[in-house]
């Protein structure tokens, strides 16, 4: 259990089952009042966001959180597998677990997963991940100082916006946290 | 190399600027209006007794969490107009306008009440906002309260009636008060422009305040707001020392329940108490005041260095 003085941003607490993090914490205490902590309370689940106000004396449950690093095995029609490569053990996931972060897993990638009561719940992945274009206008030579942009797509169809430079069948590094472009990887080696 | 330390320090240059001046153009209107700035112990045998306020203790001693109790025995002894500013310290009260450590003013007039002590209040800042015009560089930088405007002075009864929908007066609910204060009538005070005076607590709420005269379910005390922050609390002084024995050992029993530590009762302070004149008081925030000025989101930003 945790106390409300423990409370505080990024903390993850549990709900009526339900895991959950903080992502706004303010301390308050009106005049000659109790202390009061306001928070805004996110569930990992349903993405659901609720205000809460904890008083001094609250107990806030502790959620059975374990965090695991995971190698990316393969695509299973609807399905992304895991696996733990000590145990073995496969773990299979649904797109909508992963959201937008399934377009980006590669084959032998390692994933931070975190797994609430067992069951995983969330998906961390490498920063960046390399990726090729499939499919964009032919590229502007020499145009790398203009903001520019313009769409592209990656192998499984996830569509981006890239700059004018960028051609057909080049790699490029992607920024996981945001789906965005982030560098061309050069190439002539 | 760079030391971060230093560079946040430097990145506070201004807001230390606001505040030195604000200091001194503190104490510059207390003495224009013949105040005597006192000096009372910082580390007490007995702090003043709240039932949400827990001292730090210092040795076999506590720190002050208000200078409230020394200033009284002044006032009983014969001064009539005094001020003092400086640390005071609370346990665990840490936040966006909190710290353990802060800036307190506090002030006293003998033959006075809670009304009085509004206009000083309203003067004071006045003075202050002005010296800040006249001597700052920092023309366009302060948040732009209308200090020269009317302000709002409300009832809590009639506050808590518009925005929290019950009548604390009639009924009084001291965890539904605390809680719809901050998360019902703060925030619409946030949304005031004018400085908002919010006066006539539930006598439950009184601390040391007296009681109304002619309506004793109301205690004699205001709370000032400014951008829903609240800066300063101000009472008209009780001073029955009966009664006031009796509301401190009530609120020991209620920390005692809480399983707050308990404190010694200042027996100087009630022995004084019986020889005080009428009078109004107040604390305010300093902190909090150049906070308001600067228009700063967090008191971090408006004191150089915070230890624990």
């Amino acid at each position: 259990m945790y106390t409300a003085s423990d409370l505080r941003k990024g903390l993850k607490i549990e709900i009526d089952g339900a895991p959950c993090v903080i992502t706004d914490f303010q301390f308050v205490k009106p005049g000659k009042g109790q202390a009061l902590y306001r928070c805004k309370i996110k569930n990992l689940i349903t993405g659901a966001t609720v205000d809460k106000t904890y008083r001094a004396v609250e107990k806030i449950d502790k959620p059975n959180l374990e965090q695991r690093e995971l190698i990316y095995s393969y695509q299973d029609g609807d399905h992304y597998v895991f696996m733990d490569s000590t145990t073995y053990e496969q773990i299979q996931l649904d797109a909508d677990v992963l959201g937008d972060q399934r377009f980006f897993l590669v084959e032998d990638m390692e994933v931070e997963m975190l797994f609430h009561n067992n069951n995983p719940i969330e998906v961390t992945l490498p920063f960046f991940v390399e990726k090729e274009i499939v499919e964009t206008e032919p590229g502007v030579r020499g145009d790398t100082a203009t903001n520019v942009m313009k769409p592209a797509k990656i192998d499984n169809g996830y569509e981006l916006s890239v700059p004018l430079f960028i051609n057909q069948g080049d790699r490029i590094r992607i920024d996981t946290r945001t789906g965005k472009y982030a560098d061309r990887i050069s190439k002539g080696f | 190399m760079k030391i971060a330390v230093l560079d946040e320090l430097s990145r506070k240059k201004e807001a230390l600027e606001v505040r030195s001046a604000c200091l001194w153009a503190i104490r510059d209107f207390f003495h224009q209006e013949g105040f005597i700035e006192v000096e009372t112990p910082i580390r007490l045998r007995a702090p003043a007794m709240e039932l949400h306020i827990d001292a730090e203790p210092s040795g076999d001693l506590f720190l002050r969490t208000s200078p409230e109790l020394h200033m009284k025995q002044l006032l009983a002894a014969g001064f009539s107009r005094i001020f003092q500013m400086g640390p005071c310290f609370r346990v665990g009260e840490r936040g966006d306008r909190h710290h353990p450590e802060y800036t307190m003013l506090e002030w006293y007039r003998t033959d006075s009440d809670y009304m009085d002590i509004l206009k000083d209040t309203r003067r004071l800042l006045l003075h202050v906002a002005e010296h800040l015009r006249m001597n700052a560089s920092h023309h366009g930088r302060f948040a732009s309260i209308p200090w020269q405007k009317e302000w709002w002075v409300l009832t809590v009864q009639e506050t808590f009636l518009r925005w929290a929908g019950w009548d604390p007066v009639l009924a009084f609910d001291a965890d539904r008060f605390d809680v719809d204060l901050v998360n019902c009538v703060e925030p619409a005070l946030a949304e005031i422009e004018v400085p908002v005076v919010l006066k006539d607590y539930p006598a439950a709420a009184a601390a040391l305040a007296r009681l109304q005269e002619g309506n004793p379910a109301v205690a004699e005390r205001w709370e000032l707001y400014v951008g829903g922050i609240e800066l300063a609390n101000a009472y008209s002084e009780l001073t029955d020392a009966q009664e006031q024995r009796a509301r401190f050992e009530e609120c020991a029993s209620a920390r005692a329940k809480n399983g707050s530590p308990a404190y010694p009762i200042d027996e100087n302070f009630l022995a004084a108490l019986s020889a005080m004149p009428p009078s109004g008081g107040i604390a305010l925030g300093v902190d909090r005041l150049v906070m308001v000025l600067m228009g700063a989101a967090s008191i971090r930003d408006v004191t150089a260095f915070q230890e624990g």
